[in-house]
Parts: C-alpha cells; structure tokens; sequence
C-alpha cells in the first residue's frame, strides 16, 4: 500500500481507538487487534505524530503503584475523524470506477 | 529475558537517541510489559509478546530519520560555559589554522597520490610516443637510403613500443589499487564513526 496512505489511515483508526474516552497503549493495541496488527513501535510513533498534531492529549496517572499514560483525543482529532469519513466516500467512488467492469455494474 | 534485561538492552541499543527520547521509548515498553503481567501473562511471556529486543531497536532505527541521528551526534553534550564559548573566540586564530592545515595535509596527499598517477600515465604516453616516432623515423631514414641506422631506430622503437604495452598494465593497476585505497580508507573512517555511535 501506498505509504502516505497507510499512515493516514493507520493515524485515523488510532484516534478512532480513543474516540469514546481515553484509552492507554495496551488497550489501544487490545482493541484494534480484531481488525489489524499494530506492533508497539509503530503505536508509538503514531502516538507521537498526533500529539505534535494537536489531535490528541496525554496525562500521566499513577495506576497501581506505577505510572501509566493517557490518551484523549481532541476536538481537531474528532474533526480528523469526520474528515476520513467524507474522504473515504471519495475513495469508494474511485474504487467503484475502477473495479466497474470486473464486477459488470457500477452500483456497489 | 527479563523486564530489566529488555529495558537495559533498549536502552543500550538506543544510545544514539537523545537522552529525552530514550527516555520515553523505555517507560513506553516498560508500560506495554506491566500492562500484560497484571494481565495474567508471566514476566517472560510479556516480554516475549512485546518482541525480541533486536527487532524492536531496528523498527525504531527504521522510524527515526537520519537527520536527528546526526543532530544527535554533533550537539554538545552539555551547553557550554560562557568562558568556553569566549576560549573558543580567542583561541580561534589557533585552532582554526590549525583546522586548514589539517584540511591542506590531507588535500596535499590525495594530490600527491593522483600525481604519481599522473605521472604513471605520463611515463607510458612518452615511450609510446617515443617508439611511435622511432617506427616512424627509422622507415623514413630506410627509404631514404641509410638503411642501417633505419634498421636501428625502428629497432629501438618498436622496444620503446614493447615497454609502453608493459607500462600500460602497470599503470592500470596502479589507478585501480588508488582507487581502492581511496574506497578502503572511506569506508575505515565509516566503520569508526558507527563503532563509536554504537559503544557510546
């Protein structure tokens, strides 16, 4: 997959995963881990990217006995959310005339 | 492995990080390895689920752009005292020739390797030019009825000749073996620049 377009993608569901309260590293991993794999290092570095981006915020909580971090997305990063959905209605179309005569119809 | 075990060998195989970074990446894992053993999972398993230490190093190294890397390597690793900075200022008629002189001692010798060269291939290009012109000379004297000396002079040009064929082997090979003393040498200098980024 395109790379940029992987990363776009991989940032939504990301901010996805936080969309309904905050959530911590392993949860978020827990929770996507029915639809795709995300290996720690890449969580980290998107975690990364949408703080710099202002898309979410961290808070650090004492949780038994030791620290843990927390993430909450922001109102730019729910708005992030809308954005993809109405990119993604833009992707379908494209899909659509692409596959249009493997599949003999144009309404799918 | 153990969580210690992991958390050290992250950290050592991420020395070339700023310390801030470093920092950061660890209590990340750290969290990642806690968050499985209240879980459930064994210390070992956690560690094992979070991946072997090596392939996480090399997926962070793959992240992280070369540029801050270098950034890293070049920035002082403390601020510098305002006495330091003013010692840098005085000093600097000092140890700024002393820099050219370093950058001209080493300009000067690859000069002087490709010199050598250069006369290699000049030392080739007159014997050949010399026989060319003894061949050509002696058929000229032949014809034109001293056909001893003609005889000789085409001798002795067709032995220049012979020797410029030799001289030519020897010249190549001693434009290769430059060459790759040139590539050696950078790739020496690579190796210990790497080394020292690693051991730090």
């Amino acid at each position: 997959m395109d790379i940029q377009l992987k990363r776009g993608m991989l940032d939504v569901s990301v901010l996805a995963a936080i969309k309904d309260g905050e959530s911590y590293g392993y949860r978020i991993i827990k929770d996507m881990k029915p639809y795709l794999e995300l290996s720690e290092s890449t969580l980290y570095t998107i975690l990364k990217r949408l703080e710099t981006a202002e898309m979410l915020t961290v808070r650090t909580a004492e949780h038994d006995g030791r620290l843990r971090k927390y993430y909450r997305i922001t109102g730019k990063g729910l708005g992030r959310i809308a954005e993809f959905r109405e990119e993604w209605k833009e992707m379908t179309a494209i899909y659509r005339f692409v596959t249009k005569e493997e599949t003999g119809n144009d309404e799918n | 492995m153990t969580k210690t075990e992991f958390l050290s060998a992250l950290r050592l195989g991420l020395a070339g990080l700023p310390e801030k970074d470093i920092e950061e990446r660890v209590s990340f894992y750290a969290e990642m390895i806690d968050d499985r053993t209240e879980e459930g999972l064994t210390e070992e398993e956690a560690v094992d689920a979070v991946g072997p230490v090596g392939t996480v190093i090399s997926q962070i190294a793959e992240e992280t752009p070369l540029s801050k890397l270098v950034k890293e390597k070049i920035k002082p690793k403390r601020r510098l005292k305002g006495i330091e900075i003013a010692l840098m200022i005085l000093g600097a008629p000092l140890w700024v020739s002393l820099l050219i002189a370093a950058f001209a001692v080493l300009l000067a010798l690859i000069v002087a390797f490709w010199a050598v060269i250069v006369a290699f291939w000049a030392v080739f290009a007159s014997l050949a030019a010399c026989g060319l012109a003894g061949i050509t000379a002696g058929i000229g004297f032949a014809v034109g009825g001293k056909g001893l000396s003609g005889l000789a002079l085409i001798g002795a040009g067709l032995f220049l000749l012979g020797l410029s064929v030799f001289a030519f082997f020897g010249c190549k090979a001693a434009t290769k073996g430059i060459f790759v003393l040139t590539k050696k040498a950078l790739s020496g200098v690579k190796k210990a620049f790497l080394k020292k980024e690693a051991t730090r």
